[in-house]
This record gives structure tokens, sequence and C-alpha cells, in this order.
């Protein structure tokens, strides 16, 4: 799942202090999940934002809006939906980057009349895993080639400070990262479970240098699955 | 002979080597290089320049390297992962060869978090085992490891770090082995103080036969203070300070701590010399290269033969 953060609020409205009409819009999955960008997060948000210049006197109309998923064009073509994004002067998008981004292009691809000004209220920060109450963690970095089946199921690209494909360094100390005392050191639990699963013979051989290019290394990455194209 | 260094060469003769350290100025002096050097000379066979140490911005390796060469000693450059990725590597390997480096160390870096710029963006394309396995490529194979081939002649004596106090403890001499499949000519070890625990260390690598394979050098730092002590102890990845260390330090009083740190620093160097398995001392004496003539006179190794 992609994890995002709420920009700080002063951020927020000095970002969007120039404007009349402004739409909060929403994203019902990834950042709904993660109670930074869902629909009540959106309807907070607008409320915050209205009270705020409220009290400066400023006459602001902001609105609040929820699509189920701002990666995907299906989901934001309705009409009624379409017409309200051309009356806002600018839309606070609460999506991760990537609906941030889609939302923007899709809205200004649709929309001839006049250009769509969509912005970003979140921080994107991770792809990772609801760990326990109000606590994410990171898990995947997408480098393109999973070395999992080597290492455990524990990613050393990802969960290793310094993304070590022979660890653990010199800085593993009583099983935490030297960076930080609540990060795990990917290593040892790599090593723990190998040693679990009787395979810690698995990491004894010196792991090759990695190829980056299926990485963002490689620039931009682009997926096309001619089996899926129409 | 891999590079014809004074510190292979004296390795290759079975002498019990001792290496010191220099780390270089926050910016242009080299006069403050010049005057540790000059402290150092003579007195050990080989200095390990540190490259960015704790992620702090300092003159660079290979060029303070260079300035030691010119001052009539032998450095051992070390390189970081941190900050540059394979082509980076391979190029600066290339200069420090011309400029006649004939050690290096392989090391992956302290985290960008710990220095003046945490800000940075850091490299880890490779890791310090798939750099030893890079120059031993280029050495053996005259090759990059594209496969194209290297124009004139690559030597370099490789070395690496190693840190028996680091955890899990049971695999640190499984991750030495790592680096000696990799190539790995020659070892220095982080700062020991908890001697019970380097034995216990030192033991898995004889029975594994690794000191066979590689030479070891037990990685030493004087103790200037109490304060320096626990600084150590709290701060630096990896270091174990024993109590009874402290203690001593803190009965020695004020006056005399100084003379305590180095009086221990003799007796591990004693104590060491009896470890089967290890060829020599790293000796890390920071911020007190004008010390490092008195502790190795003090531990009878003087003087240094040259070949």
């Amino acid at each position: 799942m992609i994890i995002a953060d709420r920009k700080p609020f002063e951020e927020i409205k000095e970002s969007v202090k120039d404007y009349n009409k402004i739409m909060v819009l929403g994203c019902e999955t990834c950042v709904a999940i993660c109670q930074a960008g869902g629909e009540k997060e959106a309807e907070i948000l607008a409320s915050e934002l209205k009270l705020a210049f409220g009290n400066e006197g400023k006459k602001v109309e902001v609105n609040d809006e929820i699509v189920i998923r701002q990666c995907d064009d299906e989901f934001m073509s309705d009409t009624a939906f379409l017409e309200k994004v051309k009356e806002a002067d600018v839309v606070l998008s609460i999506a991760c980057g990537v609906g941030v981004q889609h939302s923007c292009n899709y809205f200004n691809r649709i929309i001839t009349e006049k250009p769509i000004r969509v912005i970003p209220g979140l921080n994107t920060t991770f792809m990772g895993a609801n760990i326990d109450v109000g606590l994410w963690e990171e898990r995947c970095l997408g480098c393109g080639d999973c070395v999992l089946e080597r290492t455990g199921g524990i990613c050393p690209i990802t969960r290793c400070a310094k993304s070590l494909l022979n660890g653990p360094c010199g800085g593993s100390s009583n099983g935490k990262c030297e960076i930080n005392k609540d990060t795990d050191c990917a290593w040892h639990l790599i090593i723990e479970r190998l040693e679990a699963l009787g395979e810690l013979e698995r990491i004894k051989p010196v792991e090759k240098y990695k190829d980056w290019r299926p990485s963002h290394s490689g620039g931009p990455r682009r997926m096309v699955r001619e089996d899926l194209r129409l | 002979m891999k590079s014809g260094s004074n510190l292979e060469g004296l390795l290759e003769k079975g002498e019990f080597v001792i290496t010191g350290e220099l780390g270089p100025p926050k910016g242009t002096d080299v006069e403050v290089v010049k005057k540790k050097a000059a402290m150092l000379k003579g007195n050990v066979d080989a200095v390990n320049i540190t490259d960015n140490q704790t992620a702090i911005v300092r003159m660079s390796s290979i060029a303070t390297s260079k300035i030691l060469i010119d001052e009539g000693l032998e450095p051992t450059m070390q390189m970081v992962a941190r900050d540059r990725n394979r082509l980076a590597i391979m190029s600066d390997l290339f200069g420090a060869s011309a400029l006649g480096i004939k050690n290096m160390l392989c090391l992956s870096g302290d985290h960008q978090s710990f220095g003046n710029h945490p800000e940075a963006k850091n490299v880890f394309d490779i890791d310090s085992i798939q750099m030893i396995h890079m120059v031993k490529t280029m050495r053996d194979e005259h090759k990059v490891i594209c496969g194209d081939e290297i124009e004139g002649d690559f030597k370099m004596f490789i070395g690496a770090a190693s840190n028996p106090f680091a955890d899990p403890f049971q695999y640190r001499v499984h991750r030495l082995a790592k680096k000696i499949e990799a190539g790995v000519d020659f070892i220095q070890t982080q700062c020991i103080y908890d001697m019970k625990r380097f034995k216990e260390f030192m033991k898995q690598v004889v029975d594994m036969g690794l000191h066979e394979k590689c030479k070891i050098l037990a990685g030493i730092t004087p103790l200037k203070s109490v304060g320096m002590a626990r600084y150590m102890a709290a701060n630096v990845s990896g270091i174990i300070i024993p109590e009874e260390i402290i203690d001593r330090l803190k009965g020695a009083g004020k006056e005399k701590v100084a003379s305590e740190g180095i009086k221990i620093t003799c007796e591990q160097i004693q104590e060491l010399r009896e470890i089967e398995g290890l060829s020599g001392i790293h000796l890390m004496a920071i911020e007190w290269e004008h010390k490092v003539q008195e502790i190795v006179e003090a531990a009878g190794l003087l003087p240094r033969s040259v070949l």
C-alpha cells in the first residue's frame, strides 16, 4: 500500500491562499486506509481551511469531494463531478503523488475550457504496511528485481539503510540499525529468519553487483502488457 | 606481489606489522596532513587515510594519500560505497593507482545521517564486499567489471574491515569469510576493548582457517579520557568498552589518565600478540598522532623495518 502523510496545515494554507474556490479532493484507496487522504480527511481539511480563512475575514469557498481512485480515469469521469472541478480555482488533491499527477493530467485532457490547477496536500512517503495501530513501515522500494526469495522474505534493499546485499554492516547492534534504535537491522532479521528455516547457507555466497536498470536508476519506468492492450 | 606495497611485503615476510591512521583536514590545510604524517613516519608501516569518516566532509582520501607519498609514507586509501557508484570508484581507483597508491580499504561507509550533511542522498550502488570483488577483478583479470580491458597496469593490495563486536555475533566470522571469498588480502578490525569477545572471534577465525587466507590486523584505539571512553561506547557503532577499563581510567585520576590509557594500549598489544591468527596491529590514535611513537616504542615494536 502507498503510505502518505498530510503536509503541515500552514504549508497547505499558504499554497491555496490566492484562490477563492478550493476543491479538496480525497482518494478512497491507499491514502484513505492510512488515514491521510480519505473522505473523512478531506472533510476535516476543508473545514480547517474554511475556519482559518474565515478567521482572517477572507471569503473563500471550500468544498470537499471524494473519488475511489485518483490514479484511474474511470473513477473521475462523472459529468457532475467534472463540472465541479471546472468551477474550482484549484483542486487540492490529498491523494498520493500518483493520484495528484494522474488527476491533473486527466482533468486537463477532458476539460478543454480552461487549464485545471491541481496541487498536493500530502507528502507521499513510502510503500509499506500497517504494522500496528497508527504505525506504518516501509517494505518495498520497487527496485524491479525482487530478491526476497534469497533473503527469507525480508528486503535488504528497502529495510537496510545502506541497501546492502551482503550485510549486516558493522553498525548492527542488538538487532537494531546504527542510524536509529527504533529501526530493526534488516540483516539481523534475515539471519534469524534463515536460521529458523535452516537456510542460512543461502547468504554465504557473495551476492553479486545488483543490476539497477529495472529500478528508477534506469529512468522513469513504463510497463507494457501486450496481452492486455486493445 | 599483488601490489608491491611495503605493507604487503612485510606481511608476506611474516613480520608483525603496525598500521596507523590519519584523518584528513576539514578543508585544504596541507600543513595539518604534513604535521600528522611527520609524527607517524618511521613508527608505522602504512597509514590509513580515512574517506569522509563519520560522513563529515574532509579533504579527499586520494589527495591526502598522495601528499603522504610525497612525505615518504605509505598510505592505505580508504574508500566508502556511500558516496560513489561503481563508475566513480573504478575511475578513482585508476587515478589512485596512477598516483602511486598501492593499498586500499573497501568500506560501506558510515550512514550520512551521522555527519554534517544529513540531507545528502547516498549512493550504495555496491556494498563493501562487492567493492572487494570489483578491485580484485580489476587487478587479477585486468578488466573493469563490465569486461572491458584496463589500459595500463593496475595493482592494489585489497583491505577491508571486520567488526567482531557487531551483531549477530555468531554471523560475524561468516561475513569475514565472505570478504575472503570476494578476494580481500588483509583485514583491519574495529577497535578492540572487549578482549574476551575478540578471542572468541579469533578462535572461530582460526578454526575455519581464515587467518591463512588473509592477514588480520587487530584494531586498537588508545583512550585519552573517561569521557572519550564513555562517548565511544555510547556513540560509535559496534564498540563495547568493558567497565573495568573505564574504572582503570577513572582510578588513574585526571593527571595520569592519558598515561594510563597508553599503558592499557600497550598491555592490549602484548595480549593481542599472543593470539593465534593475528598478523599485526592497526593503531587508530584519533587526534593523538603525537603519542604514536611513545606507544609503539613502549610496545617494543620499534624500529620498523622497511623493504
